[in-house]
């Protein structure tokens, strides 16, 4: 009798201990929700909220300052959109060579490489633009400056790439055999079999990669900061520099005093990128729930 | 009085890398007429069929030797067209595998890719396949619905009739039955009788009894060789050999 209680008493402390564990993520999520909210209520409770929304201006530190987030919003989504031009193709276009061109030995190195590239660290990335890419650019286009929203896109697209690469040659991989079977034994050819069947099939995954590269592009901070010139002006083209919403917590948050409303509209900022990054997840995840039940690989 | 041959194989030897799956088969499959092959798992039997259409080319290191011939073409040369050979050689899978489209796409796919663009053509095959598929009575209200809501039985259906779609001379079902209930079973052995009279067909199947249901010829394979053909009512009455006679009565499987 009394090992039996000692053995449910045991499995309890399991099975809590591990619970505890697994919850503790909700915490910590809340945790962030609840500072972001809390750190920026002062500014928009002094700001009207379309004033920053649609401000043209950013002046935090100027006398009477302004904290208008459009020219950052706008660089965010413009170095966004750019490094979409970038990774979609690009990283597409190499989930469909590995899956359906490359040989075994190709595959068996590609595969590998690209998560390598996906592990590189954000700082070299930028490193890397600013010292090379930037001065290229600069010399090649005849630009004013290399550190533009041109060169953040580019780098940004090149880090965002093994993202769509290595999640879309997933969805490939995901479509059964069967279907390019079935297709095949029809008489088709292999790009028919492509482009007709196995594409269309892995089609809301292939969407998935997509939409979390673009999460990835819209969240880096270290590159953007680097490459994308900084000015906090509405851009005109792709070849103005920028200054990102990310970057500008990051270049800003060391000189905001504490308490003030700078720094809390810094909070503002965030609290907006973490609805935005939100959003792609959710958008992220209904797409991909949907291509789960459309292969038939239940709900 | 024996019926035409339609394809015919000899000393087809059939390599996975290393491991020879097919070991100097001859056999000949006559045309409209229901050839079985059965035999235990692994005996080569599917091998065997997928060489016909050659979906083995899908498989990396395999190797084929001997000849098949269809009407006096060389299934197996470099230089047969393996499009035009699949559309003359349909095949129906073991589990049903409709694609994540509607009926109707499922079915124009075959013509669409076949270079068909007229609706008018692509509409009346479609109908006319799905009636000779037993199917029509089933989809005809729904026929832009996904395929993938029909039952495993109607999807099975709707597949052969997606491969009655591109007119084929050949039909191979490869273990047609495997993943379907006893009803749905039996519709698609009643489809399979009807459709001897205008194809030649080719089945696998683990199940002896339904050999002996559906089919004029059988085949017994074990350990990719051929053991015993026959016409079928002599094969399961008096077979030759006894392995077979074995084989038929249960003693291994």
């Amino acid at each position: 009798m009394d090992i039996r209680r000692f053995r449910s008493f045991k499995e309890g402390v399991y099975k809590y201990s591990f619970a505890m564990l697994a919850f503790a993520s909700l915490v910590f999520l809340l945790g962030i929700i609840l500072t972001l909210f809390m750190q920026s209520w002062q500014v928009f409770s002094t700001i009207p909220l379309t004033d920053m929304v649609f401000g043209k201006h950013w002046y935090p530190t100027h006398e009477d300052a302004a904290f208008g987030m459009w020219p950052l919003m706008a660089g965010t989504a413009l170095v966004t959109l750019g490094a979409m031009f970038v990774c979609v193709p690009i990283g597409v276009g190499t989930a469909l060579y590995i899956h359906e061109l490359a040989g075994q030995r190709q595959r068996a190195f590609l595969k590998p490489l690209i998560e390598v590239l996906a592990g590189v660290p954000s700082i070299v990335y930028g490193f890397f633009g600013m010292v090379i890419v930037a001065p290229f650019l600069q010399d090649l286009l005849d630009i004013p400056t290399g550190l533009c929203a041109f060169t953040a896109s580019l780098i940004l697209g090149i880090m965002a790439t093994p993202t769509v690469a290595s999640l879309s040659e997933d969805a490939l991989s995901f479509v059964p055999r069967s279907f390019r079977e079935a297709s095949l034994a029809l008489g088709a050819n292999r790009w028919q079999t492509l482009t007709k069947v196995v594409v269309p099939a892995a089609g809301s995954g292939i969407s998935t990669a997509i939409i979390l590269g673009l999460g990835r592009a819209v969240g880096e901070t270290m590159t953007v900061l680097m490459v994308a010139g900084g000015a906090a002006a509405i851009p005109k083209g792709i070849f103005d520099p920028v200054r990102p919403m990310t970057s500008t917590i990051a270049a800003e948050m060391g000189e905001a005093v504490m308490g003030s409303l700078h720094f809390s509209a810094l909070f503002a900022i965030g609290l907006i990128l973490f609805l935005i990054t939100l959003g792609v997840n959710v958008i992220a995840e209904v797409v991909s729930r949907r291509f789960r039940l459309k292969l038939g690989l239940g709900r | 009085m024996a019926p035409e041959t339609k394809i015919s194989a000899r000393d087809v030897d059939f390599y996975y890398g290393r491991t020879k799956a097919l070991k100097g088969i001859s056999l000949d499959i006559h045309s409209k007429q229901v050839t079985a092959l059965i035999g235990p798992s692994g005996c080569g039997k599917s091998t065997f069929i997928r060489l016909l259409n050659r979906m083995n080319d899908l498989i990396p290191g395999s190797k084929v030797q001997g000849s098949i011939l269809m009407d006096g073409l060389d299934i197996n040369h470099p230089k047969t067209d393996v499009v035009e050979l699949r559309r003359r050689v349909g095949m129906v899978f073991q589990k049903p595998n409709p694609f994540p489209k509607s009926i109707y796409d499922n079915m124009a796919y075959g013509l669409v890719i076949g270079g068909i663009r007229d609706r008018d053509i692509i509409e009346q095959r479609v109908v006319t396949s799905l009636k000779k598929a037993a199917l029509y009575d089933d989809v005809k209200d729904r026929l832009h619905d996904s395929a993938l809501m029909l039952s495993g039985g109607q999807q099975q259906r709707l597949c052969i009739a997606r491969c009655l779609v591109v007119e084929p001379e050949v039909i191979l079902f490869d273990e047609p039955c495997a993943s379907l209930d006893p009803i749905s079973t039996r519709k698609i052995e009643e489809l399979i009788l009807e459709l001897k009279q205008d194809y030649t067909i080719a089945i696998v199947t683990h199940n002896m009894q339904q050999a002996a249901r559906v089919s004029d010829y059988t085949a017994f394979m074990y350990l990719g060789e051929l053991v015993e053909y026959d016409r079928t009512e002599r094969m399961f009455t008096v077979p030759k050999e006894r392995m077979t006679e074995e084989y038929l009565s249960g003693k291994f499987g």
